[in-house]
């Protein structure tokens, strides 16, 4: 029985069931229940303080949910720590990009790839993934001195250094140029060959370049999930966005 | 960071300590000797904060407390075994443990920096006050009485397989060279070793180290544990180099004084709180005997040129002057170079 199922659905990578996440008296998330499955590429969209950020952070462990259970292949991660979650082979971008400022970028890229795999492995992804973010010819240079784009770069590579099977970025595009966003939208695509993704996103010009499946959040709950065209051509999504009423 | 940089350069440094380990007693007064023995103890407890400041990002205000408990567990231990071997080795652990102990409150607890400091600052005060208060007789492990404020006795190293044989100073000083000399390559090799590297990230960035897997907490209870144990030896050092444990080891001028040799030798080095050490012990003794001004005065002066002059510290200063001698020189010789053999030449 098992077997015919999974012909039909895919296995499921992540879940959450009646997720809630209360701040005092603001209710940030509000009974969520999501799922992913494998290979997806979703986008969480939603206008600012919908939830989206929030709920990543219960995702990763950074924050633990008031309420409601998160499970990542089964496995049950409420109120697990960062590096709980990350050993499961789950890569993490956050918003802010968060490297390793004082060390080289070559350096932050092997710490990714050394944590899970043995030092000639780990040197060898250290060299392939220098190369796929195109950050080779300045592996020695300090990451604090770089520019933004770049750091989101190293960031990113820091991610795919690991080998992870399931992906979570939250803004990966944020402060970049247009043709930076573009480089940024094909890793994305690479990373999804061999993971299944989440990306917290803003910009829908981003989120039609990388495609697949859509949930947005409206005030710490999911209002819709869909393909890209069909939602933004929902008329409750473009009220939530645009904030007013036909 | 400085020291990780100079993969091969490391040899001619240990060449040197080894030939002022063998030279220094041939040519000093056993004064001389003596005093030097004692400076090597705080370059060793410098080293120790350095290792854990520098490259694991933990500001310990009270690294003393280590050194201190370091120094008492090997006097008790060496009076009451008489085998001073097993005393040296009960006191690294006395260091280790303790540190592991609060160590282990403060990472798995979750205090920040700050609070760090102050709490590491307070427990060598409390110890500092607490030791103070027991020159009463009921005071006594085994049959080591304490002795409150003056202290007490610390037997002096022996051969390790003839208690009977008594080192003299001057192998006093051959021990405490060598422990100071392994310990630094012990921890050159630790901070380029997997786990110095993740040490070095966490104090860069605990977050992303956490969500690349690291469990932050458990990397800095390590070197934190290190680092107590290195202190942990510092305090044998000065055990010996003085021949008595008092209170004073756990004292403010001392805690504080760790802070200032890393500051002013260079934090991020190992190097750099070992030449710290050295440079404001002689500053101090000399400072002693000139009777000229006071001490602390001068003490605060240097840290504050350090802080605004020279905030990186000695050791980085002097390898960046360095480079940047050794590039201006490669450009001279290049100018001066007729300008057909350029072509000869590789690119460089």
């Amino acid at each position: 029985m098992a077997r015919a199922r999974s012909r039909t659905r895919r296995e499921t990578v992540v879940e959450t069931r009646n997720l809630s996440m209360r701040f005092g008296g603001v209710t940030a998330n509000d009974d969520v229940n999501f799922r992913l499955e494998a290979g997806e590429l979703r986008c969480l969209i939603g206008p600012n303080g919908a939830g989206k950020s929030t709920f990543f952070k219960c995702l990763t462990g950074q924050l633990k949910p008031t309420e409601g259970v998160v499970t990542i292949r089964g496995v049950d991660m409420t109120g697990a720590d960062p590096h709980q979650v990350a050993q499961l082979g789950v890569g993490v971008k956050t918003q802010v990009p968060n490297v390793f400022d004082g060390l080289s970028v070559r350096e932050n890229i092997w710490l990714a790839a050394r944590r899970a795999h043995g030092a000639e492995r780990a040197e060898r992804l250290t060299a392939e993934t220098l190369e796929r973010v195109r950050l080779g010819d300045i592996r020695a240079r300090a990451v604090g001195a770089l520019a933004h784009g770049q750091r989101q770069w190293v960031e990113l590579g820091m991610v795919m250094a690991a080998e992870p099977w399931l992906v979570l970025l939250d803004e990966p595009a944020a402060g970049m140029t247009d043709e930076e966003t573009v480089f940024t939208a094909e890793l994305i695509r690479e990373i999804n060959r061999t993971a299944s993704l989440i990306v917290v996103e803003h910009d829908m010009n981003f989120i039609r370049a990388i495609a697949g499946r859509v949930t947005v959040f409206h005030r710490g709950a999911i209002l819709m999930e869909g393909p890209m065209d069909e939602v933004s051509a929902d008329p409750t999504v473009r009220d939530v966005y645009l904030g007013h009423k036909h | 960071m400085g020291a990780e940089t100079g993969a091969g350069r490391l040899w001619p440094l240990g060449a040197l300590a080894v030939a002022f380990m063998a030279l220094a007693p041939q040519v000093l007064q056993l004064f001389t000797i003596i005093n030097l023995t004692t400076a090597i103890a705080l370059a060793l407890l410098g080293l120790s904060l350095g290792l854990i400041w520098g490259y694991g990002g933990i500001l310990c205000f009270g690294q003393t407390v280590f050194f201190g408990l370091g120094a008492y567990a090997y006097a008790v231990a060496a009076q009451n075994f008489g085998d001073t071997s097993t005393a040296v080795l009960v006191a690294i652990a006395v260091g280790a443990a303790f540190a592991a102990l609060l160590g282990y409150f403060m990472f798995f607890g979750r205090v920040s920096d700050v609070y760090l400091g102050a709490i590491t600052l307070t427990v060598t005060l409390v110890f500092f006050s607490l030791i103070r208060r027991t020159s009463g007789p009921e005071y006594k492990i085994g049959d080591a009485l304490l002795g409150g404020f003056n202290g007490t006795s610390a037997p002096p190293l022996t051969l390790p397989w003839d208690s009977a044989a008594i080192l003299f100073p001057n192998q006093l000083f051959y021990v405490a060279m060598s422990a100071l000399t392994l310990s630094y390559f012990g921890c050159v090799w630790l901070t380029r070793s997997r786990f110095g590297r993740v040490c070095a990230a966490v104090r860069e960035n605990e977050t992303r180290a956490e969500l690349l897997g690291y469990d932050a907490r458990l990397y800095k209870l390590g070197l934190f544990t290190i680092g107590g144990g290195l202190a942990g030896l510092a305090g044998v050092l000065m055990a010996n180099g003085v021949g008595r444990v008092t209170p004073d080891l756990f004292g403010l001028p001392y805690a504080a004084q760790a802070i200032i040799w890393v500051i002013v030798g260079g934090r991020g080095t190992l190097i750099g709180p070992i030449l710290g050490a050295f440079g404001i012990f002689y500053l101090n003794s000399w400072l002693g005997s000139q009777q000229l001004v006071n001490l602390n005065v001068v003490l605060g002066l240097v840290l504050i040129v350090f802080v605004l002059l020279l905030p990186q510290g000695l050791a980085p200063t002097a390898m960046d002057l360095a480079a940047r001698a050794m590039r201006g020189r490669g450009r001279a010789r290049r100018r001066r170079r007729p300008r057909r053999a350029l072509a000869a030449e590789p690119a460089e």
